[in-house]
Formats: structure tokens, sequence, C-alpha cells
């Protein structure tokens, strides 16, 4: 469960930069829910995500998670309660260590690294398994380094790393936009798969309103750094990409927009 | 080259593979160039020349040496990580500092053991002339701190640190405290490079401020090297490459030196590593610049 109370982040205070990127959101997220988020470019869906995950600390509000207050919680403390998968498939993972290391450093979110072998028999057994549930065939490829994979089979290892240390809420930032339509429909089922399997919480940043109400129980559309619609259930079944942009247009003030305007970055 | 001439390279390649395996955890595994190298590497030859003189176990005066060189370290870190100083100055700042300190540390520019006591004293009159002596004692203390620091990289701890060279961000998503690893690593660096002093102290008699000029290219070559003779991906490897490469350096300065024809002096050696050190980072530029005009056209 995630509970988010009037979140306010600015970037560059005090210089002619500044930005005032997320504006008071507000938001209660229940255990298990799985969260689209959609919004124009630069509506703060990449700040809002980084600030559940403590890449940047809101100066205002309060952020809880499973109960604890992580507000001022920097990113590797917060790694525990937090998977993420990034947009870029060179940025969720180490492109010069091979797939078992890399599965092994997100084993081990969350805990005390100590000098036990990262590698031992037993882990690397339990690592092929899992990767070997995939359907890719990298299990024979665990000696490999990471950047020798494409952009699909890394995003797909990304998200199995995601659920390799039990934390229970996985944040996904455009990760498919990186990637061709085939295999970004295939990492997409992928999603839905492991978020299902492990009943994790959920939020994904998408730029395709049609797979932001294709997939997940709930949308949530930023507007500059609010969040200016919030659906789900009934109300969300019966809307369609037309309505979702005549509701998008409405709260800018019946400003006419297209589709595109919105899948831009 | 002389039997003699033969061994003392190899005994100055093992010592300096010390400091070769330190520069790459900090410049390779890190991706922290960090100088600090120049200033750690007298420091721990006087601290190790100074306990020595002071009666301290030989032994007792090495480990102390790998501290003060860690601390040197720190130092650096602490000014990259805490207070966001660009790596490179934050170590040359060390690296200035140590030059005073280590005159401190010795109370005059040179400390020369005569009849003290070293690691290698055990081992000399056991029928082995001491001129082999020196590289086996000092190629088994490598020997070991290679094998401890491979398993050390093959660790949870040791994959973070190397995740936080490669991909910082990454590493912290997944938990890893970078800065932690930072300071770990770049202590872990200069650790090697005092004990690296110490040995050199112990193997040439004396301890001096100027001998940490260059100590950094010094590495740097020897890393280079290594990785050319063996381009290996294996992490041990990769450590046993910087031994190797440290060594063949060290054996060809000497065939350099040795070669009348070329007229070259000890103290060309800073100038005729600098080169080759700029050669080798210059090269794999020009290759790839070649291929990619190649492609072009
Ligand atoms: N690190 C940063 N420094 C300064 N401005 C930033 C930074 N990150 C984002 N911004 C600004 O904050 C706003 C929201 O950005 P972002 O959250 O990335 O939007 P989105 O992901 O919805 O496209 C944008 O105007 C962007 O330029
Ligand atoms: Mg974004």
């Amino acid at each position: 469960m995630i509970v988010v109370e009037d979140i306010h982040v600015t970037f560059g205070r005090g210089t002619p930069l500044e930005k005032h990127a997320l504006r008071g959101v507000d938001l209660t997220i229940p255990e298990g829910e799985f969260v689209t988020v959609i919004g124009s470019n630069g509506a703060g869906k990449s700040t809002f995500l980084g600030s559940l995950a403590g890449d940047v600390l809101a100066e205002q509000g309060r952020i809880a998670i499973d109960g604890a207050d992580v507000t001022r919680w920097d990113t590797p403390r917060r790694a525990g309660l937090v998977a993420r998968v990034f947009q870029d498939p060179m940025a969720g993972s180490c492109a010069a260590l091979t797939i078992e290391e890399n599965m092994a450093l997100a084993a081990a979110r969350g805990r005390r690294r100590g000098l036990a072998l990262a590698l031992g028999g037993e882990r690397r057994k339990g690592f092929r398994d899992r990767i070997a549930a995939l359907g890719l065939g990298l299990e024979n490829r665990l000696h490999d380094r990471m950047g020798l994979l494409s952009g699909g089979q890394r995003q797909a290892v990304s998200l199995l790393m995601a659920t390799l240390a039990g934390s229970k809420i996985l944040l996904l930032d455009e990760h498919t936009a990186a990637l061709d339509p085939a295999t970004a429909d295939f990492v997409l089922d992928l999603t839905r798969r492991i978020v299902r399997d492990n009943r994790l919480t959920t939020l994904m940043v998408t730029h395709s309103m049609r797979q932001a109400l294709d997939y997940g129980d709930r949308t949530l559309m930023l507007h500059e750094g609010r969040v200016v619609l919030d659906v789900a259930g009934d109300e969300r079944a019966g809307l369609d990409v037309p309505h979702l942009l005549a509701l998008f247009a409405k709260q800018r003030g019946g400003v006419e927009i297209s589709d595109d305007s919105l899948l831009i970055g | 080259m002389s039997e003699i001439a033969l061994f003392g390279a190899i005994e100055i390649g093992l010592v300096y593979a010390l400091v070769a395996i330190g520069v790459y955890l900090s410049f390779r595994i890190l991706d922290f160039p960090d100088l600090t190298v120049d200033g750690s590497f007298p420091l721990g030859a006087a601290v190790c020349a100074v306990l020595l003189i002071a009666g301290v176990n030989p032994w007792l005066a090495s480990l102390a040496a790998a501290l003060a060189g860690a601390a040197a370290g720190l130092v650096t870190a602490t000014l990259n990580v805490r207070f966001k100083i660009l790596h490179l100055l934050a170590s040359i700042l060390t690296m200035i500092a140590l030059f005073s300190v280590n005159l401190r540390v010795m109370g005059r520019p040179n400390v020369a053991l005569l009849m003290q006591d070293t690691v290698l004293t055990p081992f000399y009159g056991l029928g082995v002339p001491d001129h082999i002596v020196r590289p086996l004692v000092v190629g088994a203390i490598v020997a070991v701190v290679v094998a401890l620091l491979a398993r050390f990289l093959g660790s949870e701890f040791g994959l973070a640190m190397r995740a936080t060279g490669v991909n910082a961000r990454m590493a912290r998503a997944q938990g890893v405290d970078t800065d932690a690893h930072i300071y770990a690593g770049i202590a872990l660096s200069n650790g090697l490079t005092g004990l690296a002093g110490a040995l050199f102290a112990q193997t040439n008699g004396f301890a001096d401020v100027t001998t940490g000029i260059g100590t950094i290219v010094v590495g740097l070559a020897a890393v280079i090297v290594g990785e050319t003779v063996l381009p290996a991906r294996a992490l041990a490897l990769a450590l046993v490459g910087c031994v190797a490469g440290s060594i063949l350096y060290r054996l060809a300065v000497q065939v350099a030196l040795s070669a009348d024809s070329i007229g070259l002096q000890a103290s060309d050696l800073n100038l005729v590593t600098a080169v080759l050190v700029a050669v080798a980072l210059i090269l794999p530029r020009l290759k790839a610049k070649a291929r990619s005009t190649r492609v072009a056209r």
C-alpha cells in the first residue's frame, strides 16, 4: 500500500529555471493494485515515480509505503520496498556484468551485502530456473554479459530482477517505449504475468492511452504536476481512448488536443 | 641483461603489481580516476620505514603502511563524495598534501634502512641467493593479495562495488549504498598502494619522498600492458593481468635501459612511461576512427 499526501517537488529552486514539477499529489494505492499513468510530456510522471523511489525527495508532503514513513529515505534505503524498470534498457542493468551477476545484485536488494559469495551453487541454480521460466532461452546464457542482450531481452530480465528480492511495489517508467511494437507487446504481457503472479502493487507510466486502459485496474492522468484524472472500476471500463482525450481536453479548459500531443515523450 | 638485473626487474614489477591492482580497482572497477597513489605509495614507504626504525615488527609496520594508504584514500573519497569535488582534483589535493605529510612522517626527505629487520629477513640465508629471495617473498604476498581480492570481488559486497562503477543509478535502485562502496574501494586501492610502498622500502632499503612521482602512470602502464597481453573478462584473470603487466613493463624498461644503442638513462623513465601510456590511450580511439571512416565510405 502506498499513501501519498500532498507532495510537492521543485527543481532548480531559486534559479531562473525553477520548475514546480509536482504540485500537490494526493493518492492512496491499495495493496496489489495495478495503476497505469498517462500525461503529456513534462507532466511530472517520471518525477512522481522518482519521488516514490527516492530519487527526488518531496520538499513538502508525506509518502508512506506499507505503513513506513519513507518521505526522507534515499533511494538505496527504499530499494528494499520498491523495484523498478526504466525506460532505457541500458539503465536498469549493468551491461558489463553477466546476467547472473545482475540477478545476484537484484536478489540482494534491501538486504545487507556481506562477504558471502554472490553466486554460490544453490543460487545459480535458482537463477537458472527463474530465467528459464521467461521462455527466452536465456538459461544457457547466464555467463553472458548483459550488454550482449537485445533491448527486449534486457527489459524482460529487468522485470524478472524486480521480483527476486520479494519487494511488493513495482515502478515501470515507459519500460516498453524503447522497444519495437512486437517486443513491446511481449514485455507488456510478461509484465502482466509477473504483476499477477507476485501480487505486486504496480505503477506503470505509458505513452499509449490504449495500453493505459487495457492494462491494470486504475488509470491516472497527470497534468502540470497534478493528478487531473483518476478512474477505476466501471467508470474506467466504460472509457475509450476518445473519451479519455475528451476528458483530458476538458481538464485543460476545453482546448482540443490530438492523441499525438499526449503520446509524445 | 644480467641475471641480477632480470630478477631485479621482476622484483620491482611485483612490488608495483600491488599499485597496478589498486589502479585497476579505482580506474577500471569504480571508474574513479584517482591520482592519490602518487602520495600513498611514498606514505606507505615512510610509515613502514619509520616504524621499522622504531623497532616495530615488520609485518605490523607493513600493515600500518597499508592502513595509512587507506586513510589517504578515504580523504580523497570524502572530498569527492561528501564535498562534491571532482575526483581528479580531489585526488590531486590529497596527493599534494601527502607530500608534506610524508616529510613530517619521516622528519627528513629520506630514511635509510640499514640493519633493521624486514619481512624479508627470515628468508635470507636459507641457501637461496638474496636477489631471488626478494621476488619470491614479494611474489608470495602478491599472490595472497590477488587471491583475497578475487574472492572479495566475487562477494555480494564486491559485486555491489563493481555495479557502483558500471551503473551507479542502477546500483542505487538495487539498494546499493554507492557512496559507501566508493569509500571502501578507494580506501582499498590506496591501502594496496601503501602496502606496495612498504614493500618498496623493505626491498630497496630506503624511503624517499620523491619515489611517489609518476606512481599513477606506472600503475596505469601496468594495467594497460596487462589488458593487452591478457584480455580477460573474468575478474581473477584481470587481476593476474595486472601483475603480469607490471612485470612485463619493468622487463621492457630494463631492456630499453640496458640497450646502450638507444641511449636512454634511468631518468628518462617517466618520459618513456608517459609516452607509452599516452599511446596506449590514443590507439583505441584512432582504431575506432579508422573503422568509422571506412564504414562512412
Ligand atoms: N532533474 C531535473 N532538473 C530540472 N528539471 C527537471 C528535472 N527532471 C524533470 N524536470 C522538469 O520537470 C518537469 C516534469 O518532468 P518529468 O517528470 O520528467 O515529466 P514526464 O515524465 O511526465 O514527461 C519537466 O518540465 C522537466 O523539464
Ligand atoms: Mg518521463
